[in-house]
């Protein structure tokens, strides 16, 4: 495929712009792959693009119930951060992170990964006390962040009123290298990057059965027919507690409906993301002006993509007492991804009862952020069989063993 | 807004009037049990994307658990009945099947 360039963009404007190819090819099956992906989202994608170029690993193909990234990859909110409590967290998500920085030069393709800063208010005394204490572990994790005044809260995000009379900001948690990204250009650079290498990507694919011989996947019946696998790896979130059941394992995940929304386009009037852990709201500018709020998680199991209408007003509620500005906005849409959550509220990457059959889920409200950081650990698990050194404290074991990755209080409800 | 009937003060309460329990008919492993029987216990979920047998408080009103037979599709509730029980009841498991014959 032809490289994106200035150079590329200059010819193209002298010829009308007919030069230009598909970004990705639309593939149908192969009777059999060394690798199946099921789950054309961004961590799918990831892992594919790992499993090539990290080991070599090409003949891959990445099966998508749907179409390509239209899950939750294009349904978050776009915050990129690694501000967690626990060293795995830290490891993992700030790997994820740095991978965001380059990924653009890495595909070829333009994510618009904004670093703009991501500061998390802190608007009870109890949650100074967390963001400290977070902030001093992430020290010790290499990770950069730090514990700001309200004065330089004001300073970063002009249009925050300090003193709301149910929700002060009493400081904030500021991790500068975090930011933002475009979620539909991450999930179409990896597509591209994949499809470079010949892996296949096959929309509208869904799996109906798992086979196995002697407790090894040996394929996938899918509804575009059988197709053989050497490894298989589930990277469905919502929908996993489904795929498991085919493959014969339970999973400590349940789905539940997450949901966001748009404000009409306005002129530039904050630089940052802002995230509200008390009030369950987050918000940020995108380039197109609009306000991009991401509300609380239903609580209760949920399949149906739009989630509950009261948890949209109570982040409203909140956050206009933070943002005033923001009252007389009209909201343009609404809409919710289901997101598994698993019970220590951290992902699994982890290897299943099924020989060659590997899982990467429970990324619950926090995927997007994650991606590079997930596929590449996920890659190096599936192309050697073992987790690697990112990915092994992830294990579905952990939740037998009592081994934990607590980060329900560290990371709050929003993610 | 889901809205589901409480069965002990028949009231039709909002969602915001209850609070969501999870799966409902859990059963409790003994400390006899093994590591295994102790991890579904604590942790394995039914996630079904269809009918899901769950708990519920109505804790803005009488107090009361109470479990729901609801689609995690569609949302249709299939009926609510009290918590005194091991299983879904027999008139519980009529109107799903009605439903799905329908």
């Amino acid at each position: 495929m032809k490289h994106y360039s200035a150079f590329a963009i200059a010819r193209e404007a002298l010829r009308n712009h007919t030069g230009w190819q598909r970004a990705w090819r639309d593939a149908q099956p192969k009777s059999r792959y060394d690798v199946v992906i099921v789950g054309a989202g961004g961590h799918g994608l990831a892992t594919a693009y790992h499993l090539g170029k990290n080991h070599g690993i090409t003949n891959v193909a990445v099966i998508e119930k749907g179409w390509l990234g239209g899950g939750n990859t294009g349904r978050n909110t776009t915050i990129i951060r690694s501000n967690y409590l626990q060293d795995p967290s830290a490891a993992i998500y700030e790997k994820s992170r740095a991978l965001y920085e380059t990924m653009s030069q890495d595909l070829n393709y333009n994510v618009m990964f904004s670093p703009r800063g991501v500061m998390m208010l802190a608007q009870t005394e109890h949650e100074v006390r967390g963001y400290k204490r977070t902030a001093h572990a992430n020290g010790l994790q290499g990770v950069q962040t730090e514990f700001i005044s309200p004065k330089r809260v004001k300073e970063r995000c002009p249009i925050i009123e300090l003193k709301g009379p149910r929700y002060p900001v009493l400081g904030a948690l500021w991790q500068p290298r975090a930011g933002t990204a475009r979620h539909d250009a991450v999930a179409w650079g990896y597509a591209r990057a994949c499809s470079n290498m010949g892996m296949d990507i096959i929309q509208q694919c869904e799996v109906t059965g798992i086979r196995s011989e002697g407790g090894r996947v040996t394929g996938v019946s899918t509804s575009k027919g059988e197709i053989d696998c050497g490894k298989l790896c589930m990277v469905v979130a919502g929908h996993s507690g489904r795929l498991a059941e085919m493959a014969g394992f339970r999973l400590p995940v349940e789905s539940v409906a997450l949901q966001a929304l748009v404000s009409e386009p306005i002129k530039p009037c904050m630089d940052v993301v802002v995230m509200a852990n008390t009030v369950h709201g987050y918000m940020s500018q995108s380039d197109k002006g609009e306000m991009v709020i991401g509300g609380g998680a239903d609580g209760y199991n949920n399949y149906t993509q739009r989630g509950s209408f009261h948890h949209i007003e109570e982040t409203v509620r909140a956050l206009i007492e933070t943002f005033p500005m923001i009252s007389r906005l009209k909201m343009l849409r609404q809409w919710g991804g289901i997101v598994d959550m698993t019970g220590d509220r951290s992902p699994i990457i982890s290897k299943t009862p099924l020989e060659n059959c590997f899982i990467n889920c429970g990324w619950g409200t926090g995927g997007f952020k994650a991606i590079p950081g997930s596929g590449w650990a996920t890659a190096e698990m599936v192309a050697n069989g073992t987790p690697g050194p990112l990915a092994e404290a992830f294990g579905l074991e952990r939740f037998r063993e009592g081994r934990f990755i607590d980060e329900s209080v560290a990371a709050g409800v929003a993610h | 807004m889901l809205i589901l009937t409480c069965p002990y003060c028949g009231t039709a309460a909002d969602e915001t009037e209850l609070h969501p329990g999870g799966e409902a008919h859990v059963v409790r492993a003994g400390p006899e049990a093994d590591e295994d029987t102790f991890e579904a216990y604590l942790f394995q979920r039914a996630n079904p994307r269809g009918v899901h047998f769950e708990r519920w408080r109505h804790s803005h009103g009488c107090g009361k658990w109470f479990h729901a037979a609801r689609d995690t599709l569609t949302m249709q509730v299939h009926g609510t009945y009290p918590a005194q029980v091991t299983e879904p009841p027999q008139d519980i498991l009529d109107a799903i099947e009605e439903a799905r014959a329908r």
